[in-house]
């Protein structure tokens, strides 16, 4: 659209996707895609109850590992562990895997049990140590991860009133955020004894279905059903801005709201930490790049522009996405339409 | 287990679909048009009486909004009662048999008749979580509740 080219204009960049590679293995939606620490394994997992390891071999992608029987129904979420020697997967059965790299293969050495219902998200923290899970059953759970791999649950955190749609870690703290169909984000941390809330971040209007820290873990890029995308901003105790806070825990403020753009809702959302580019998976089958405005540098009314859409990226709705962690620009990308795309972010 | 509307108003069904030349003709394009979707879901049967959706009024011709180009389907429905326990799973099933009937490029909205049940946003935000749904769908039991009110009776 005209004023998308004007915002790239203006950003003095014009970008555009170059589809990569498309693969076609999964025989039901896919939900999710997650690249490991090195970026050289794609994981992908779906409505098939499959998880399936995408890498490369000469200049093709393909399917180099299908895990299957771990689950009896749809797997939601997959998330490696930041030594990339394990994966976990979240299922709807109500359990969460996890599978161990094991001589040139994939082993499922545990499961996690204890979630009433559908398990839709885990994720592991940025030292390994711990692994948080979450559920429609309304609570968030946080694993133990010992030097034996094995797993124990540390706490049960039941701070949300509705279904939990995604965990997420902090990239340096151990702080756990999550998003829910209670249209809220909360912030959770081990206060001595225990887990507990210290932040609610209320803005949305409907189900927050993804959060996404920056790379500075400063700030959080959240999407929802609204179909707006947000960012909030972290406010230390003694702010100079003045956002109050509460003892020694930050407060989290809505800082830009970015409506208009998305037509329907919004499933994830990436925000990239080597090139700071936003994207967006949403239910009118594009992708969409955002970045932050170069000529507003004020951290309290931050400004985004919508660098470019990928309209039908995919034939059906955009489920998930990734940025790799190795190669900037590079973004894998999951549907309903059972395809995993890879794409590369051409700047020009 | 009792009925919640014992006596619930019972309309006329509508007629068949009046079949034109140009649809006959097969060199012609038919866009999918607003009595086509009617047709798919006018013999859903109700989940407590022996009646389908468009002899209690559930669903009229009329709140069904199809726009092929854009490849969007809406269909608000209207509950029997404004308190009706059935509101979810009526809906839920409206949007199942538009699943199994209509091209994957489809993107459906089925919501509530806008002051016609008491919990309608909580009914509309349900049935637009695809995630839900398609969890509801693995659960066999609710699968073959939703499959029961999408069995034709005429056949």
């Amino acid at each position: 659209s005209s004023a998308t080219y004007l915002s790239a204009i203006l950003h003095g960049v014009m970008i555009s996707l170059q589809s990569i590679a498309e693969l076609e293995a999964h025989s039901d939606r896919v939900w999710s895609v997650s690249w490991n620490p090195s970026g050289t394994l794609l994981a992908s997992c779906g409505g098939d109850k499959t998880v399936r390891l995408w890498g490369k071999e000469g200049e093709n992608w393909v399917c180099k590992y299908r895990l299957e029987d771990g689950h009896q129904r749809t797997v939601r979420s997959v998330g490696w562990s930041p030594c990339g020697k394990y994966l976990a997967s979240a299922s709807f059965d109500a359990t969460t895997c996890i599978w161990e790299n094991k001589d040139r293969d994939f082993e499922c050495i545990a499961t996690l049990e204890g979630h009433e219902n559908e398990v839709k998200c885990v994720t592991w923290c940025s030292n390994g140590s711990l692994i948080a899970t979450c559920s429609r059953d309304k609570s968030v759970w946080i694993w133990e991860v010992d030097e034996d791999a094995e797993f124990e649950c540390e706490s049960v955190l039941n701070a949300h009133s509705q279904d939990v749609k995604m965990v997420l870690w902090h990239p340096t703290k151990e702080i756990v955020a999550s998003a829910s169909y209670d249209n809220t984000i909360k912030m959770f941390k081990n206060d001595g004894d225990d887990w507990s809330c210290f932040s609610t971040l209320a803005s949305h209007e409907s189900t927050v279905w993804a959060i996404s820290f920056d790379k500075t873990g400063e700030r959080l890029a959240s999407c929802s059903d609204d179909k707006t995308l947000k960012i909030w901003q972290e406010y230390l105790p003694g702010n100079t801005e003045g956002v109050a806070t509460v003892g020694s825990d930050s407060a989290w403020k809505c800082v830009c709201t970015l409506s208009g753009q998305h037509p329907r809702t919004i499933y994830d959302v990436k925000w990239c930490s080597l090139t700071d580019y936003i994207a967006t998976a949403c239910v009118d089958n594009a992708i969409r790049l955002f970045k932050e405005s170069d000529c507003n540098t004020d951290k309290n009314q931050p400004s985004f522009d919508l660098l470019h859409t990928q309209y039908q990226a995919h034939t059906q709705d955009v489920n998930g996405l990734c940025w790799n962690p190795k190669i900037p620009g590079l973004l894998a990308s999951a549907s309903d339409d059972s395809i995993v795309k890879i794409w590369q972010v051409v700047e020009k | 287990m009792a009925l919640e509307n014992e006596n619930p108003l019972v309309f006329e069904a509508a007629k068949d679909r009046q079949i034109t030349p140009e649809e006959e003709d097969d060199d012609v394009v038919d866009k999918i048009d607003n009595r086509e979707v009617f047709d798919l879901i006018r013999d859903i049967n109700d989940p407590e009486h022996p009646l389908s959706l468009e002899e209690l009024n559930v669903v009229t011709c009329s709140q069904v909004h199809v726009d092929d180009d854009k490849n969007e389907v809406s269909i608000q429905f209207t509950p029997t009662i404004p308190h009706c326990s059935m509101a979810t799973l009526i809906g839920l099933s409206i949007r199942v048999k538009l699943l199994r009937a209509l091209p994957a490029r489809f993107k459906v909205d089925v919501q509530i008749y806008p002051g016609t049940h008491a919990s309608e946003d909580a009914v509309n935000k349900q049935l637009a979580d695809k995630e839900r749904v398609a969890a509801a769908l693995e659960n066999s039991h609710l699968l073959e509740v939703v499959n029961q009110c999408l069995t034709s009776r005429k056949t």
